[in-house]
């Protein structure tokens, strides 16, 4: 199932599942993930799954590249049973103040806002991975019709909870920090929550999202709650 | 009165917070998958030291800080202190006398004294321990400090101008002083990258023998380098994956970065290089405006020197009785 196992440094496993990101790949990654996860070996500190790749951080002190190597070569992976993660529902304002790229979209598409809005409320999105900062889920895909590239010069600051869109994958921002992204809305959610121990982040690799709207008054609403 | 239930109202308070003073240990594992990188101590040899000398557990949580250190006054009864790193620092005692600070040695600082963390030098992090401790909580298992994803002890922050920080019940501290060299580093010795073929032969050539700078756009997160630019003949992107502290990426812009203990978690740039785990310590002390040097080793030869590194910092720490 793993195309190629190298070393990342002298500290790091490589798993390579290829080079295409679809959801078929991705949920091999997430179920070698999950295995990985629960068996816990000697030494090791870390697991980074991502769309078509695993690496594994490793305590020199306790293990080795050859030795952990095998270790993943002799484990079964019974890939058969498909990981099924949770169906979330996140609410989105697209409120003139929250998308703040849609003018630029809307010209770069020839469509007016509703369009390019509904275009991204009707599909499902898949959950490939978590990362770059803590939480941020990479959601994918975008309806080829809405399909675009990175800000050429990324912006310094996006606010928390801004929703963008590049290439084929939707990400929300889960603090305020430097990006990139098209940003076309904003949940007012915490997507990632760093006092529920047990579970800071929302959204996990393998899960099911859809978006719907919301009014500004609603909101404002929930921070009220 | 039974002493083992009292608890001590002592504290610090913070005069001046410095750069980026935060509360660190040996780093927070198993979070990688959601986005939280390991941080930790930057030196984790000087970070032991500083446990060692003021007889703590291994593990507990130290002041970190980079270049400007803190100035912090002391409200309590007498109890030790000790700094490692290589640091400038003075001990404002109570009566007006200033005395220097030494490195490496514990010292005794009584109620009203301050201590001035002026700055590193010719490096960038020291390490400051309490006797008995800071009073904080583990965030994850760890006193670690992620101060972009606000995680940690103190919120998640670096030491902020007037705040305060509580202590723990002191602990017997002996009188302790170790005398220590921190060697400079010739080269950063580094493991070809699963990129490396995604940059020119020339390109490949330069990176192991010119000489890059480390700017001043380096802290915790990444070292960004100026020097000779890596042209990529491939793709100056790569499908987003996860990233290790120590890899070396190259932007489209051509000059390297390598990634230290804050990282972002997943990153879409070439590998062209990974340092090794046995000079990571000794990487993250050069200072802005410095150059360094790259030198390819396999990956048993990192091992190897990995497993030695270690043993030397053993023996430090055994010599401290």
């Amino acid at each position: 199932m793993i195309k190629n196992i190298v070393n990342l440094g002298d500290a790091a496993i490589y798993c390579d599942f290829g080079s295409d990101v679809n959801q078929e790949i991705n949920s091999k990654v997430i179920k070698y993930f999950k295995i990985l996860k629960d068996k816990n070996l000697k030494g090791v500190t870390n697991l980074s799954p991502s769309y078509n790749k695993l690496i594994i951080t490793f305590d020199l002190n306790e293990t080795n590249y050859d030795y952990l190597k095998q270790e993943i070569l002799n484990m079964s992976f019974n890939i058969k049973n498909k990981h099924i993660g949770q169906k979330i529902n996140i609410p989105m304002c697209c409120d003139e103040e929250f998308s703040i790229d849609i003018q630029r979209i809307e010209k770069k598409f020839q469509k007016s806002k509703n369009e390019i809005i509904n275009l991204f409320l009707n599909k499902n999105y898949f959950c490939y991975m978590t990362g770059f900062i803590a939480g941020m889920p990479f959601l994918g895909d975008l309806d080829k019709k809405i399909q675009l590239d990175r800000l050429e010069t990324p912006r310094v600051k996006v606010p928390k909870g801004s929703i963008g869109i590049t290439e084929q994958f939707c990400n929300i921002y889960t603090y305020e920090s430097p990006g990139g992204w098209n940003i076309i809305g904003k949940t007012p959610l915490n997507i990632f929550d760093p006092k529920n121990k047990k579970k800071p982040n929302l959204i996990s690799p393998g899960d099911q999202i859809t978006f719907y709207e919301i009014k500004k008054n609603e909101f404002t609403k929930f921070y009220d709650k | 009165m039974n002493l083992q239930n009292f608890m001590t109202n002592d504290y610090f308070k913070v005069i001046r917070g410095g750069l980026n003073s935060t509360f660190q240990d040996n780093g927070r594992e198993n979070l990688y998958h959601i986005g939280l990188p390991f941080s930790g101590a930057m030196d984790r040899r000087n970070f032991l030291i500083a446990n060692k000398l003021i007889n703590n557990d291994k593990n507990d949580a130290v002041i970190e800080f980079a270049l400007q250190g803190p100035q912090l006054k002391y409200f309590g009864e007498s109890r030790n202190i000790v700094i490692t790193g290589n640091v400038n620092f003075k001990i404002l005692k109570n009566n007006k006398t200033q005395n220097n600070g030494e490195c490496y040695k514990t010292i005794e600082i009584d109620d009203g004294d301050t201590i001035d963390i002026v700055s590193t030098n010719k490096s960038v992090y020291g390490y400051f321990s309490i006797n008995g401790g800071f009073k904080l909580d583990k965030v994850w298992n760890s006193y670690s400090t992620t101060t972009r994803a606000k995680v940690g002890p103190n919120n998640g922050d670096k030491l902020k101008d007037g705040q305060e920080i509580l202590l723990n019940n002191p602990n017997h501290s002996p009188f302790r002083k170790l005398n220590i060299l921190n060697s400079k580093i010739e080269f950063i010795r580094v493991i070809k990258g699963t990129n490396f073929d995604y940059f020119s032969k020339q390109s490949t050539k330069d990176f192991f023998s010119k000489n890059y700078e480390v700017t001043k756009l380096t802290d915790r997160m990444g070292m960004r380098l100026n020097g000779s630019r890596l042209n990529n003949i491939k793709d100056t992107n790569i499908k987003s994956e996860g990233l290790v502290k120590g890899t070396i990426q190259v932007p489209a812009d051509g000059q390297p970065i390598i990634l230290l203990s804050d990282h972002g978690t997943i990153g879409g740039y070439p590998k062209i290089g990974m340092t090794i785990s046995a000079d990571y310590d000794k990487l993250v002390q050069i200072p802005p405006g410095s150059k360094i040097k790259f030198k390819e080793i396999e990956l048993k030869d990192a091992e190897n020197l990995y497993k030695l590194y270690d043993m030397e910092t053993n023996n430090i720490l055994n010599k401290v009785l």
